[in-house]
């Protein structure tokens, strides 16, 4: 999985934080999203999934997640790597 | 009910909510989501913008770039008469003006600074529920703890003095309320205006160490006026404590009338049982019960209909958070069932910027306030507990409880 973020996109809400802090930060002078690990283990998939899908702004996407608009399918989180 | 219903068939908005179930949204605009993802309501003011019913399609248009959040566009589901004129907030503004302007407060609320927050906001609760013990019972849960938990936090973090509380307060109050004469709205925002805009000259003065004095810093480099500064503190300092404030009481109810539920709380000190609890109460209760709305800016296609550029949108958070499709037995307070994916902070980039402060808060106070007092309880009739049917903002006026 390689997972890209888009820093004009984001809105700082910090659902992706919530979820996996281990993979996402937010910069302490606007909140807007910090990429900590752009190519995480496997067992950090469905969370990451789970991130991108409950992203507000659509800012996250993880290249396995293809051919489908991020956020817009309601069963990305939860579904195997 | 197929195609375009009768003009007599066409709901009225805000609904009204059953007797006796206070925490469902209203029956009859429940009672939509049947038919598909998009209806009509009709407002105050006779228009009848779209009603988007469903999860999906409410979170396909609130992130849909041809959706405008701006309150002055023709066509915007304007909620309440208003007078016009004063400054707007950002929240009714969109990109690029809308990030520019939430880009300057965001940083004050990242998950990890308001994780920093965490014990103080532990103190504050604990202190408060002394308080409580040691007082006079029955009390008022409102007027007594869910007002003051995020009232005192608000005013740390923006640095607007405690003592102020009852002004503050009273004034967002009327600003929320629907019944209220938009001469009398426009006032008490007036009067928050300028509480505001003398703060915001003090910590121009004086600087210190809170959020209100780097937004006076902002103006000071030119980067901001000072009423857009002053507009920043009182949405910050309304959205800061009623919100919260709402959801404590309300919250409460709930589980008081839902025992097993209170009982997983009670029993637990995992923070992953509490925190997954404050999602599915925000879930279920959805305090901010007047939709999100916004207006078309090009032809959109969805749901099998077509939206024309001008119209007027209204997704309603509390029905699309009953969507079965997304939450199973939607009407159920489930706090076990993973709700992470609610809309009740809203979607898109309007969503809630203070999320990870009301999070916190509610982790500790539903994390502490039964464990303390387990034998907490009612001391009314639930039939007798005036709830904010006229409020923007849904919840109770007042909660007495006993112990």
């Amino acid at each position: 999985m390689k997972i890209t973020v888009d820093e004009e996109k984001c809105c700082g809400a910090g659902q992706c934080v919530l979820l996996a802090p281990d993979v996402f930060d937010q910069r302490e002078e606007d909140g807007i999203v910090l990429l900590l690990e752009p190519e995480p283990a496997a067992d950090r998939h469905a969370v990451v999934r789970e991130a991108a899908a409950v992203c507000p702004a659509g800012a996250i996407e993880a290249s396995e997640i293809e051919a489908r608009e991020i956020g817009a399918s309601e069963n990305e989180a939860g579904e195997d790597a | 009910m197929t195609g375009t219903p009768a003009e007599a068939a066409i709901p009225e908005f805000p609904g009204v909510r059953a007797a006796g179930c206070p925490f469902d949204p209203p029956p009859a605009l429940q009672a939509l989501q049947e038919d598909g993802p998009l209806a009509r309501v009709r407002l105050w003011d006779g228009s009848t913008p779209w009603f988007v019913t469903t999860y999906a399609e409410q979170r396909a248009l609130l992130a849909h770039p041809d959706v405008s959040a701006d309150v002055t566009r023709p066509g915007y589901p304007i909620p309440t008469p208003r007078t016009g004129g004063g400054s707007l907030s950002f929240i009714l503004m969109d990109d690029p003006e809308h990030a520019r302007l939430r880009r300057m407060v965001q940083g004050a609320f990242t998950v990890r600074r308001v994780e920093t927050m965490r014990p103080a906001i532990q103190r504050i609760v604990d202190g408060l529920i002394d308080d409580l013990l040691a007082g006079p019972k029955p009390v008022d849960l409102v007027e007594a703890f869910a007002l003051p938990v995020p009232s005192l936090v608000i005013c740390e973090l923006l640095g607007v003095p405690y003592a102020d509380h009852d002004f503050f307060q009273d004034n967002s109050k009327t600003i929320i309320k629907r019944n209220v004469t938009p001469e009398e709205r426009a006032a008490a925002g007036g009067r928050l205006f300028e509480y505001l805009d003398r703060l915001v000259g003090e910590k121009l003065a004086e600087p210190a160490d809170d959020l209100l004095s780097k937004v006076a810093a902002r103006v000071e480099a030119g980067e901001l006026t000072r009423p857009e500064a002053a507009q920043m503190g009182v949405l910050l300092l309304i959205a800061g404590h009623e919100t919260t404030a709402n959801m404590i009481a309300l919250g409460t109810l709930a589980l008081l009338r839902h025992p097993g539920q209170l009982d997983l709380l009670r029993e637990s000190d995992d923070p992953q049982v509490v925190a997954g609890a404050v999602e599915e109460l925000l879930r279920y209760l959805n305090i901010t019960h007047s939709g999100r709305r916004r207006v078309a800016l090009a032809d959109i296609e969805i749901g099998g209909q077509v939206i024309r550029a001008g119209e007027g949108l209204i997704m309603p958070n509390d029905i699309g958070n009953r969507d079965p499709g997304v939450f199973p037995d939607p009407d159920a307070l489930d706090l076990r069932r993973d709700a992470r994916r609610h809309v009740a902070f809203g979607f898109g980039v309007h969503q809630c910027l203070g999320q990870p402060l009301a999070r916190v808060e509610l982790q500790v106070v539903y994390g502490t306030l039964y464990r303390r007092i387990p034998t907490l309880a009612l001391a009314t009739e639930p039939d007798r507990i005036p709830f904010k049917h006229d409020g923007q903002v849904y919840g109770v006026y007042e909660l007495p409880v006993t112990w």
